[in-house]
Formats: structure tokens, C-alpha cells, sequence
């Protein structure tokens, strides 16, 4: 194993309020390989884009890093001036938004855009660098580039859009791609071939991507390793394969249970008799989120937990070993060796 | 759950135009031409009592508009929409007392709720609008009846629709939609804006609600994956047009339409069997400029001649009805 090209410890963000502080991203720690695509996924409000957002240094006031440390390469990050943020940002970490028209400037053609971009980071000349977007273009699929460099984003469709937003991104060859729900504006369809060209990008290029989406489906095709988040907490982290067929934490299993997936099998025209209801009621984790402010104590999950013991509701659980998975989650607790 | 077989609902070749042109001084001015969007084009299919019908599509597929023809949210600019064999828009039709008998669930639970107003008084409006309640004690009984039966409390009658989550509002657009008593309900996305395990827990509550009420859906969206898991039939649209109209159960292991199973190869593999989703090429094209012919065939494997210039019909085969020549002429496995 590499060193870990991001590596985040202990990280906590906070929201200080007029009725007190709150805590939407607590204790929080992961890292990421080169070459490595980590997903982290979860419901709204579980925490997983403020901690994308602190990564970047793009926390919005009044939120703020309280407490843990957040290395790129080994260097500490999260305690850089924002001049200096703001030159790592672009340069060595790229951002990818759910939304790509916000993401480009309607005033501007594509072209300007990632030249500009090129220039600010990269000491190149001018020329050079409109011969670099050109080549962007092209890898990220957009036909007739040379035609396209000149277009406004109103010009582009939306999954095009997108393609431009990830070009912008990769402009100055970054080492790590920070992905918040890529492909959720996009039709399914669409979606697929975004979800190739990142992986592919990643695996050419060596580029880590930290990929945070809500849809566990676009985690499976794409990510090694998988972050489940809950409540601001980590609750489940480990390899891909293993959070989707083996889950540990009782909210993954529940997570997993209620995605709605084609039944295989059913399909057989004989077996069905018509005018009988076969559909299968998906599984269903009862209740709702706890809203920051009143996050219960103990383990977070442990009001709508179907295997909760009296040491859930006292203690908070410290992510254990569970298979090669760590799992934030008493039962783990005598697997400890 | 017993389906008889006379349709509820019959759509006979409906289609919807929008006029997308300039403003008429350009018009004037520029000699700009108007200019017409076929949201709709030629669309046909029945909804059995007490089944429920999927339609799917991408974006701009012209679902969202059936749904808003069927309720009467836009007037038609062709064909025809039956309810228990009454036309909608015929002179001697009382098409009001036959729209009473529907309803329609939103997908954005933050949009489609008064922000002003009570959950009571939410849930009360059709209630009173078609004056159901003899006393203000019975429409009370009511409100807390159909509250409780979506999985609130009575109490949660008193408070604003923005003390509650989208699942939970979601749960109000429902108690609503049911208020009047329908026995159709017309459900757009109803679940598109809600987190995954909270989708579960409305998709289950539709699915108990239409055994135990009898209902009769229309369900809407774009996800395959949700749609298998309460569709009887399915029907999936594109660039206006129904282009495969099948049995769930026929659709979900074979399907037909190129564009069907491009879809189905586009959802994602949660079973991670390794096999890679085949992006397909191109999207969808402008539907102010629809493609001649078969309006699938520039992203098409199998399109030839014929595909680019004569429009397939929809024809039946086993198990539902295509329209596509590939499939018609046997070009590919049906």
C-alpha cells in the first residue's frame, strides 16, 4: 500500500448558532491512495459534502474546522492561509459540483475558461495552453473540440456541460478530484458515460477521487473503497464489494435493503398469475435522520436500530474491525483482537 | 388485489403542443416563424382498475405532460382521454365530477404544499372544496383518519408543512391526494426527491394504500429500478412518443425497444456481477428538430434505412406492443 495521497484524521465541523453549536461533520477519518476512487455516501444532512467542502477549503462562514487535521502529500492543509488554499485548490485538487451549469461562467467560452485555468496554475504559454484544452476536450469525449472550444456553456447540453466542468477540473493535472454527486442532475443514460470517464481519468492519470454521491449504484461501479456516513459520523468504511454484499453497520444493512433493484428471477412469464400482486415490499429502516441538534447520545443510529443494546444508547462506538470493513458499531466489539 | 379488465382510464392517440415561438413582435419584426413543440405526439394505452401503469423516460420524454393531460392541469391539442368510458372532453360529459374521482401527488414535496397554511387545513381543502364533511367534527374525523393512515399523528395536523422532512411532506401530499376519496391517482416522480431509504419507506405506504383503498396509479419517473418494484404494466416514452408498452414482469426480462434496453443497461449493477454498463453514445436529440422516421435511430445499433425515414408503429407482440422495424421485421431477437 502507497502513502495515502489524502489522508483526514479526527476532522469535526461545526456550525456555531444563535442556540448553540452544531456539530455536522464529527470525528470523521479517512484517507486515499493514489489512483484510488473512495466513495462516500449517505442522506441528506449525513455530513458527506461539508466534508468534501473541507477539504477543498470551501467551508462556508459561520462553519468552521474544529478540531482534526487534513494532509495532501503529507502536507497539513486545513490550517493554510486561504491565499495559499486558493492555489492548491485547482492546482493540486480539483472540484467537480452536482450542478455543471453553476459551475461554468455563462459569460465566458468553455475555451476561455480552461485556458484561463491552465494559465493561472501551470507556467505555460498561452499557445500551449489552448493546445492543452483542446487535448482536455477531447479525453473527456466532447466531439469536434476544435469546434466546441469557442461555444458558450449555454451551447452545451447538460451531460456536456459536465464533461467541460470535469476538463476544468483536470486542467492542471491535480492529484486528487473531489466529486459532490457528479451525475445526480443527469438522466441515466448519461450518467453512465460520466461515470466511465471518471474512473477511467483516475486509473490513467493516478489521480485520487474522493466521489460523494447519495446513489449507491454509481458507488458500485465506480469506487474501491466506500465511506458510509451517518448523522456527521463515519458509520461503516471498507472495500466496495464487501459494504455492498456483506454490510456491517446495521445502517448499512438498512441502507442497502431499501434500494429499490430489478428483481432477477421474477421475470419468468409462467410463473405469474395475473391479477396478483407479486411486488415485494422493499426493506425499510423506520424513522428519520436525527437533525443536528438533536443527535441522540450514544451511538447515533441507535433510536431506529433493530439490534440495540443498552451499551448503544450510553456510550458512542469507535470504529471497529468488522470483516475488512471498520464499522462504528458495538457489535464489532468483542471481534477486537 | 383484483384488476377487472375494463379500463379505468383510456387514452386514445393524445397529443400536446407547445407553442414555443417568439414573441409576436419578433415575429413581426424578424419573420421569425412559429414555432411548435410536440411534447406529446400520438399517445395510446389503458389503465386497468387497480393496476398500477409506469411510465417511464428520460428527461423531455413527454411523461410529466400525459400526467398534467390526464388531470386536466393542460387542455389537449389532439386525441382523446376517457374515464370509466366517459369522454373527458365530450359536450354531455360532466368532466369535473369524473376529475373529482382523481388525483394527482407531486414531486416536489417543498413546492407543492402551502407554506402558509396548516397540515389540517392542507388536508382538508378537497375535503371541503367537494364538500365530503356534513359538520366541521366529521371533517376533523377525517383529517386525523388520513393522517394516521400515511403514518402521522393527529397532532401533526396542528403544524406548518416546514416543521416536517421531505418524506414526512411527502406523506402529507398524500393524505391530501386521498382526502377526496379517488379512485385514481396520478403520481409524478413522487419519490425522485427523497433520500433512498426514505423512498422505501412512501413506495412501501403507496403499495399498502392501493391494496387496502383498491387505488388505481399512474406512476411516473425515471427510475427502472423503482418503477419494477410497483409497476403491473410498464410503458416508456421517448421524445413524446410511446415506443414499448409491456407487462412488467416481459419487460423487466426482456425487453424489446432498443431504447428499452439501453435504458436497462444504463441502471447501475449493485449486484457488481462485473458486467460494465454499456454507455450508450449520444443523448437525446432536440425535440424542436426531432429526427425523421424513428426518433430513437441516431443513437440506435440496429437503425437502416428504413429507420431514418418511415416512423415504426407501436405493434403488439407477446406480452405488450413495440414500435420498432428491427424488432417488427425480426432483425432483432423479440
Amino acid at each position: 500500500m502507497s502513502a495515502p495521497l489524502l489522508e483526514v484524521k479526527g476532522l469535526r465541523v461545526e456550525f456555531p448558532t444563535r442556540r448553540g453549536t452544531l456539530v455536522a461533520v464529527d470525528d470523521v477519518s479517512f484517507s486515499i491512495a493514489p489512483g484510488e476512487v473512495l466513495g462516500v455516501v449517505g442522506e441528506s444532512g449525513a455530513g458527506k459534502s461539508l466534508t468534501g467542502m473541507a477539504i477543498i477549503g470551501l467551508l462556508e462562514p459561520p462553519g468552521r474546522i474544529a478540531a482534526g487535521e487534513i494532509r495532501l502529500e503529507g502536507e497539513r492543509i486545513d490550517t493554510l492561509p486561504p491565499e495559499r488554499m486558493r492555489r492548491i485548490r485547482g492546482r493540486r485538487i480539483g472540484a467537480v459540483f452536482q450542478d455543471p451549469l453553476t459551475s461554468l461562467n455563462p459569460l465566458y467560452t468553455v475555451g476561455r475558461q480552461l485556458t484561463e485555468t491552465i494559465l493561472t496554475h501551470l507556467d505555460v504559454s498561452h499557445d500551449e495552453a489552448r493546445r492543452r484544452t483542446l487535448r482536455l476536450l477531447a479525453e473527456v469525449g466532447i466531439p469536434a473540440a476544435q469546434a466546441r472550444i469557442d461555444h458558450y456553456p449555454h451551447q452545451f447540453s447538460g451531460g456536456m456541460r459536465q464533461r467541460v466542468v470535469i476538463a476544468l477540473a483536470l486542467a492542471a493535472e491535480p492529484r486528487l478530484i473531489v466529486a459532490d454527486e457528479p451525475t445526480t442532475a443527469l438522466d441515466v443514460s448519461i450518467q453512465a458515460q460520466i461515470i466511465t470517464l471518471l474512473k477511467r481519468l483516475a486509473r490513467d492519470h493516478g489521480t485520487a477521487v474522493m466521489l460523494i454521491t447519495h446513489d449507491m449504484g454509481v458507488i458500485a461501479e465506480t469506487a474501491d473503497r466506500v465511506a458510509v456516513m451517518y448523522a456527521g459520523r463515519l458509520a461503516e468504511l471498507g472495500p466496495v464489494r464487501e459494504v455492498i454484499h456483506q454490510p456491517r453497520h446495521p445502517y448499512t444493512v438498512g441502507l442497502m435493503g431499501s434500494i429499490p433493484k430489478i428483481a432477477n428471477g421474477t421475470g419468468s412469464l409462467g410463473s405469474r398469475t395475473l391479477g396478483v400482486k407479486r411486488h415485494a415490499h422493499l426493506a425499510q429502516i423506520d424513522g428519520a435522520m436525527p437533525r443536528l441538534n438533536a443527535i441522540p447520545p450514544g451511538c447515533a443510529f441507535n433510536p431506529r436500530c433493530p439490534q440495540r443494546f443498552a451499551r448503544c444508547t450510553a456510550e458512542r462506538p469507535e470504529p471497529l474491525p468488522a470483516g475488512n470493513a471498520l464499522a462504528s458499531c458495538w457489535l464489532y466489539a468483542d471481534e477486537r483482537r | 388485489m383484483n384488476v377487472d379488465n375494463r379500463p379505468l382510464v383510456r387514452l386514445i392517440d393524445v397529443g400536446r403542443d407547445f407553442d414555443v415561438s417568439r414573441p409576436w413582435l419578433n415575429r413581426v419584426l424578424e419573420g421569425a416563424p412559429r414555432q411548435l413543440l410536440r411534447a406529446v405526439d400520438g399517445v395510446s394505452f389503458d389503465v386497468a382498475k387497480g393496476e398500477t401503469l409506469a411510465l417511464v423516460g428520460e428527461s423531455g420524454c413527454g411523461k410529466s405532460t400525459v400526467a398534467r393531460l390526464i388531470v386536466g392541469l393542460h387542455p389537449l391539442t389532439r386525441g382523446r382521454i376517457e374515464f370509466d368510458g366517459l369522454d373527458l372532453a365530450a359536450p354531455g360529459t360532466d368532466a369535473p365530477e369524473l376529475r373529482r374521482r382523481m388525483q394527482m401527488i407531486f414531486q416536489d414535496p417543498y413546492a407543492s404544499l402551502n407554506p402558509r397554511w396548516r397540515v389540517r387545513d392542507i388536508v382538508a381543502e378537497p375535503i371541503r372544496v367537494l364538500g365530503l364533511a356534513d359538520s366541521r367534527d366529521d371533517e376533523q374525523q377525517r383529517v386525523a383518519a388520513l393522517l394516521l393512515q400515511v403514518g402521522l399523528a393527529t397532532e401533526d395536523g396542528e403544524k406548518y408543512p416546514h416543521e416536517f422532512s421531505g418524506g414526512q411532506r411527502q406523506r402529507i401530499s398524500i393524505a391530501r391526494a386521498l382526502s377526496g376519496n379517488p379512485e385514481f391517482l396520478v403520481c409524478d416522480e413522487p419519490t425522485s426527491a427523497l433520500d433512498v431509504s426514505v423512498q422505501a419507506q412512501i413506495l412501501n405506504l403507496m403499495t399498502n394504500l392501493q391494496a387496502r383503498l383498491g387505488l388505481t396509479y399512474l406512476f411516473i419517473s425515471h427510475n427502472l429500478a423503482v418503477v419494477s418494484h410497483v409497476a403491473d404494466r410498464v410503458g416508456v416514452m421517448y421524445l413524446g412518443r410511446m415506443v414499448e408498452l409491456a407487462d412488467a414482469a416481459q419487460l423487466f426480462a426482456a425487453p424489446r425497444h432498443p431504447y428499452t434496453r439501453m435504458l436497462m443497461d444504463a441502471i447501475p449493477d449493485l449486484e457488481m456481477s462485473g458486467k460494465s454498463r454499456t454507455p450508450v453514445a449520444g443523448e437525446v436529440p432536440n425535440p424542436m428538430a426531432p429526427p425523421a422516421g424513428c426518433a430513437f435511430h441516431p443513437r440506435c445499433p440496429h437503425a437502416n434505412e428504413r429507420c431514418r425515414s418511415e416512423r415504426p408503429p407501436l405493434t403488439r407482440i407477446e406480452g405488450g406492443t413495440v414500435a420498432c422495424h428491427a424488432v417488427a421485421e425480426g432483425r432483432i431477437s423479440a
